[in-house]
């Protein structure tokens, strides 16, 4: 194998010149370097950074060697959701030892520089990453985003390596930095898909669940979205996708910026696979979402990942005059940076007045937030539906926006019976 | 193709290690689908939910999901409930970070190797694997899994 070329810069940060926390990152970027097999570095001009949720004194440990050291980091660093929401932080029902913990690390983070943004959708943020930028993201759905929608240039970095990464800049010059490795690999088409199904915003965490089981860690390719397709349901494709597959880039013939045509998308080349998308394939992942039959419902949960002020601005109207059930909770999900508007545009008591939680800086699936009696909790969110039942214990039911709240109104499942029917003839 | 099942492979995080191989079926996220707790695999829509992977030789394509999967993994290394080694078909940056930071914080190694897919076959759940994946990433990057109860 080939060593990793360094420049003078690398070097002296590795030699420990520049001290103790850009020594030891370094030497943890250069061995991801070797890990890929990358043959030098790269400079990055943005990170996000994972490594602040809570997952147990290992989290604590590194943060605390790397503060020890004097870690700073030297590109502009977002962060990503941690396990309590300091604006709300009656919401968490964990324990106090955990909560403390938890705490400590959030504060390590803004230590080390990094702007405590709290959300998973840094894309959402008012400045955001240009097409061909190089950066280093971590938080898969936002790795997804920021390759697929934005353009950007990011591999799959995760904790550690994201601040390790935000303290040198530097990243290894691998994966999907480099445009080789950005060229589509699986094709879906979805010709066999009614016009109706594809302008429903259920529609695309569904896609997205089944694309990521298919494509694995193949790059996915989709043709016969409409040019219409908002960033919300790309956004809510990317992340059901990386959820249920390794998919970190995906390509949308005519609304992606990689994809003008599919020969663009797959960069000249065939593809090396083809699956064409039928309405049964969907139902079958739609019905893979739900963990528990339609019935009665304890919680829902929207917003994951983070919602969008344009997701705000469709809910909205969509709770007024709702009644909650006495029995169901309803929580949403969003990043600090958003509440502002949302209060301004009179969001905020529109939503609390209908009885829903708002949570900001971390979600309902990564920490104690829900009820304990909450058994089965209702989503319309793929990650959400993957995730939640193996990290906190409840069962799930997918279902679309409307027909979530309308349960949320009747205590149990209610389905929209036109939104996954046939076509009439 | 050595003698006595030794496999070429790739070291991603060097050590040595020997275990009984569990190999799954379909690639797992750490974060989500492993309780560093207990070592098993908590995500319910993984064929193989419920299975122990501590002290056992992990055996999967490659890693999927979410990018916590390092800090679950290096968490179950500090609480010694990791498998004792991964056997990979594709390189994984993120699990191989997790290792990497954990043997640095901790001082424990967890050898991750990849192996090619002819040799990856070959490894069934219940073989007993050795991985022998030296302590110098400056050597030669061949290296050998051994199965029990092949012919030499």
């Amino acid at each position: 194998m080939t060593p990793v070329t360094l420049s003078a810069q690398d070097r002296a940060m590795l030699d420990g010149e520049q001290g103790e926390a850009a020594r030891f990152a370094m030497r943890i970027v250069l061995g991801q370097a070797e890990a890929v097999g990358a043959p030098r570095l790269l400079d990055v001009t943005s990170a996000h950074i994972d490594g602040c949720l809570y997952h147990g004194q290992v989290s604590l440990d590194f943060a605390e060697r790397l503060v020890a050291a004097g870690a700073k980091v030297r590109v502009p660093s977002t962060l990503n959701v941690g396990a309590l929401d300091l604006l709300h932080p009656d919401l968490y029902r964990g324990d106090p030892e955990t909560a403390r913990k938890a705490r400590r690390l959030m504060d390590l983070y803004m230590q080390m520089g990094c702007r405590p943004t709290w959300t998973c959708a840094p894309y959402q943020l008012a400045s955001r990453p240009g097409r061909g930028e190089q950066i280093a993201w971590a938080e898969s759905n936002a790795i997804v985003f920021a390759n697929s929608v934005l353009g950007a240039r990011t591999d799959r970095y995760g904790d550690f390596i994201d601040i390790c990464a935000a303290i040198t800049g530097r990243v290894p010059d691998a994966g999907l930095h480099r445009t080789e490795n950005r060229r589509g690999q699986i094709l879906f088409t979805l010709a066999g898909i009614p016009d109706r199904l594809l302008a429903e915003d259920v529609l695309y965490p569904v896609l997205g669940h089944l694309i990521g089981a298919r494509a694995g860690r193949m790059i996915p390719v989709l043709e016969g979205l409409p040019r219409t397709t908002t960033e919300d349901q790309l956004k809510a494709l990317g992340a059901a996708a990386a959820s249920s597959g390794a998919v970190a880039l995906l390509h949308v013939v005519g609304v992606t910026p990689e994809a003008p045509t599919v020969q663009d998308a797959f960069q000249g080349a065939e593809p090396d696979a083809i699956v064409d998308v039928t309405p049964d394939q969907l139902r079958q992942a739609r019905d893979d979402l739900s963990t528990a039959p339609d019935g009665p419902i304890t919680a829902v949960s929207l917003g994951t990942p983070h919602f969008s002020l344009a997701e705000f601005e469709r809910l909205v109207p969509l709770v007024d005059g709702l009644r909650l059930h006495p029995g169901v909770r309803l929580y949403i999900s969003t990043g600090r940076e958003a509440l502002p508007e949302i209060e301004e545009r009179g969001w905020l008591s529109a939503l609390e007045s209908a009885g829903a939680t708002l949570v900001t800086d971390t979600c309902t699936y990564i920490t104690p937030i829900l009820d304990s009696s909450s058994r089965v909790v209702m989503t319309n969110s793929g990650k959400w539906a993957y995730y939640a039942p193996g990290n906190i214990g409840v069962d799930v039911v997918f279902g679309s926006t409307l027909e979530c709240l309308r349960s949320a109104a009747a205590g149990k499942v209610w389905r929209d019976p036109e939104l996954w029917a046939p076509p009439a003839k | 193709m050595g003698a006595a099942g030794e496999v070429s492979t790739r070291v991603l995080v060097p050590g040595s290690a020997r275990g009984e191989a569990v190999s799954l079926e379909q690639p797992l996220s750490f974060w989500g689908g492993v309780d560093p707790e207990t070592g098993t695999v908590i995500d319910r829509r993984h064929p193989q939910a419920g299975v122990q992977l501590a002290g056992r030789v992990l055996v999967m394509p490659f890693g999927r999901g979410s990018s916590s999967s390092s800090t679950v993994l290096a968490e179950a290394i500090r609480l010694g409930t990791a498998p004792a080694a991964i056997v990979l078909l594709e390189p994984d940056p993120i699990l191989a970070l997790g290792a990497m930071v954990a043997h640095e914080l901790y001082g424990r190694s967890l050898p991750i190797v990849v192996v090619p897919p002819d040799d990856y076959g070959r490894i069934r759940s219940g073989d007993t694997v050795t991985v022998d994946a030296g302590e110098d990433r400056a050597d030669p990057l061949v290296w050998a899994v051994r199965l029990a109860g092949e012919p030499g």
